[in-house]
């Protein structure tokens, strides 16, 4: 009983403050709320049983990932975000980024709609042996999953050295 | 039911323990201060000027609160809560005594620890990466450029930092072989030879400089001197806080002082045995546990009225250049000793 209500604390905040995320001009507000949300998340891990998961959640998502985005956010000092369209018009009727936006977002709910009749509307279990120790996952990461653990990895590896190209200027003599 | 009382009254303890821990460390900064430069320091009110932190608080309370007008109110007021949650926050997981009934008092013993989690080193490590964000915020919402500038300093510092920290923390994982703390200050007890106590520090080479990273990487993760730049007062005024006044002010002082008690009994608990030493019994492990905490925040003042502060692209440097690479390097030792030796 008790933990069926944190359940729908955490899922609450979980969803209003994703959606309060795109519902910000500060784009400030928009990344804390996004944490708000990662902390939401951690939450449900925990009453799922995996603590570590939860943990690295924090650690990865919340502690390391947004700092980024707000030290980006902070450096630009986008207060508030420009509003190009002509303010009269509501801005579906108008070509530009948000008519493709929302043609996108159609497309993915009609998506996700599609899967879950797919799926049949299985829910909660976890495929085979639970995964929520430490061990386990670090097991299963270095034999299941390695393949793609180790692909990921080359992947962000390719992104960083991009990222140092273009950032880098060309020095002559 | 006594155990639940007990429980929260130990939460309770904990929690003003810490809150007394910031007022010792405000007058013992004071007075070590003095006593490094050759002056007095505090000592009129109260015997030798014990009564001080008292003064300084009724100061502080008394103070207008001011708030640049065009500050974000909201986030000018939140960030100091968030600072001063996350320093009372992790200390949640940190055990500071062995297992006890009060003298039979209790049915069931008591672990001197507010709670028990299997992933606590995890915990404090979360919770530290947490911790950028209050002072983030205030340098944003102050709206000013000395704050922004302390902001955006803390925030690189604390992430360059944050990487050999939690290295660190991976090599006394792999010592301990567990992530709870309990466990790896259960596993520091007795000693090698009869007489070195079987701390991880003394668990050469790795455990030593695990403990050295643990601790520059601590200092500069709780921004003190000489990694105090994000408040560096000559260039940057008073960096992130120098908007802030009266209790919001003495909230980031206070969570500045919290946190360098919990990185101290942290570095007690994983690297210094934690409640353990010679002549005294289990039961009063804690006077053990107090004084090796004692000692590392006398060395944090010692350290702040010694070094001069470095250079900002000389912290960064330092950060990623040498801390970095010495940590992964010694993480791969230590892992390579455990495999080795089969401990």
């Amino acid at each position: 009983m008790g933990s069926d209500l944190t359940f729908y604390l955490f899922a609450a905040i979980a969803i209003a403050a994703s959606l309060l995320v795109i519902a910000q001009r500060n784009p400030i507000y928009s990344v804390l709320l996004l944490i708000a949300s990662f902390g939401a998340l951690s939450g449900l891990y925990v009453l799922l049983d995996a603590p570590f998961v939860a943990v690295i959640q924090i650690i990865v998502y919340a502690g390391a990932i947004m700092v980024l985005f707000l030290f980006v956010v902070m450096l630009l000092n986008a207060s508030h975000e420009e509003t190009e369209y002509d303010e009269r018009v509501h801005p579906l009727l108008q070509a530009g980024p948000m008519r493709f936006g929302a043609f996108l977002a159609a497309a993915l709910m009609i998506e996700l709609v599609w899967a879950l009749m797919k799926g049949g509307g299985e829910s909660g279990a976890f495929p085979g042996k639970a995964v929520s120790g430490v061990k386990e996952i670090g097991q299963l990461l270095f034999t299941d999953y390695a393949f793609p653990f180790e692909v990921t990895s080359i992947l962000i590896l390719v992104a960083m050295v991009g990222a140092v190209v273009l950032a880098r200027r060309e020095t002559h003599q | 039911m006594t155990l639940l009382v007990a429980q929260i009254v130990l939460t309770l303890f904990v929690f003003f323990m810490l809150l007394n821990s910031a007022a010792v460390m405000v007058y013992v900064e004071r007075k070590v201060a003095a006593f490094l430069q050759q002056r007095l320091g505090p000592y009129r009110v109260g015997w030798q000027g014990v009564l001080q932190p008292l003064a300084d608080i009724v100061k502080l309370l008394f103070k207008e609160e001011l708030r640049p007008r065009a500050a974000d109110a909201f986030l000018f007021a939140l960030a100091p809560v968030i600072s001063a949650t996350c320093a009372f926050a992790a200390f949640a997981v940190v055990p500071f005594g062995a297992e006890t009934t009060l003298g039979g008092w209790l049915p069931e013993p008591l672990r001197l620890q507010v709670s028990d989690v299997n992933v606590a080193i995890l915990v404090v490590f979360a919770i530290a990466s947490m911790s950028v964000y209050g002072i983030v915020l205030a340098g944003w919402s102050s709206n000013s450029k000395y704050s922004l500038l302390g902001g955006l300093r803390s925030s690189a510092q604390m992430i360059s930092y944050e990487l050999s920290y939690g290295l660190a923390l991976a090599s006394v994982l792999l010592l301990g072989q567990s992530m709870s703390l309990t466990d790896i200050v259960n596993l520091q007890s007795g000693t090698w030879f009869g007489f070195i106590p079987r701390w991880n520090v003394f668990f050469l080479p790795c455990g030593l400089i695990a403990f050295l990273i643990y601790m520059t990487a601590g200092i500069a993760e709780t921004n003190r001197a000489p990694f105090d730049f994000p408040e560096a007062e000559q260039e940057l005024v008073a960096g992130y806080h120098t908007e802030y006044s009266s209790m919001s002010f003495a909230m980031f002082f206070l969570a500045e002082y919290v946190n360098m008690v919990t990185v101290s009994a942290v570095a007690t608990d994983l690297f210094l045995g934690g409640w353990h030493g010679p002549f005294l019994p289990e039961s009063f492990g804690w006077i053990w546990f107090l004084v090796k905490v004692g000692a590392i925040l006398f060395f944090y003042v010692w350290m702040r009225w010694t070094l001069p502060r470095y250079r900002y692209d000389q912290l960064m440097r330092f950060g990623w250049k040498v801390l970095l690479p010495v940590a992964v390097v010694n993480l791969l030792a230590t892992a390579a000793g455990v495999l080795y030796f089969g401990l």
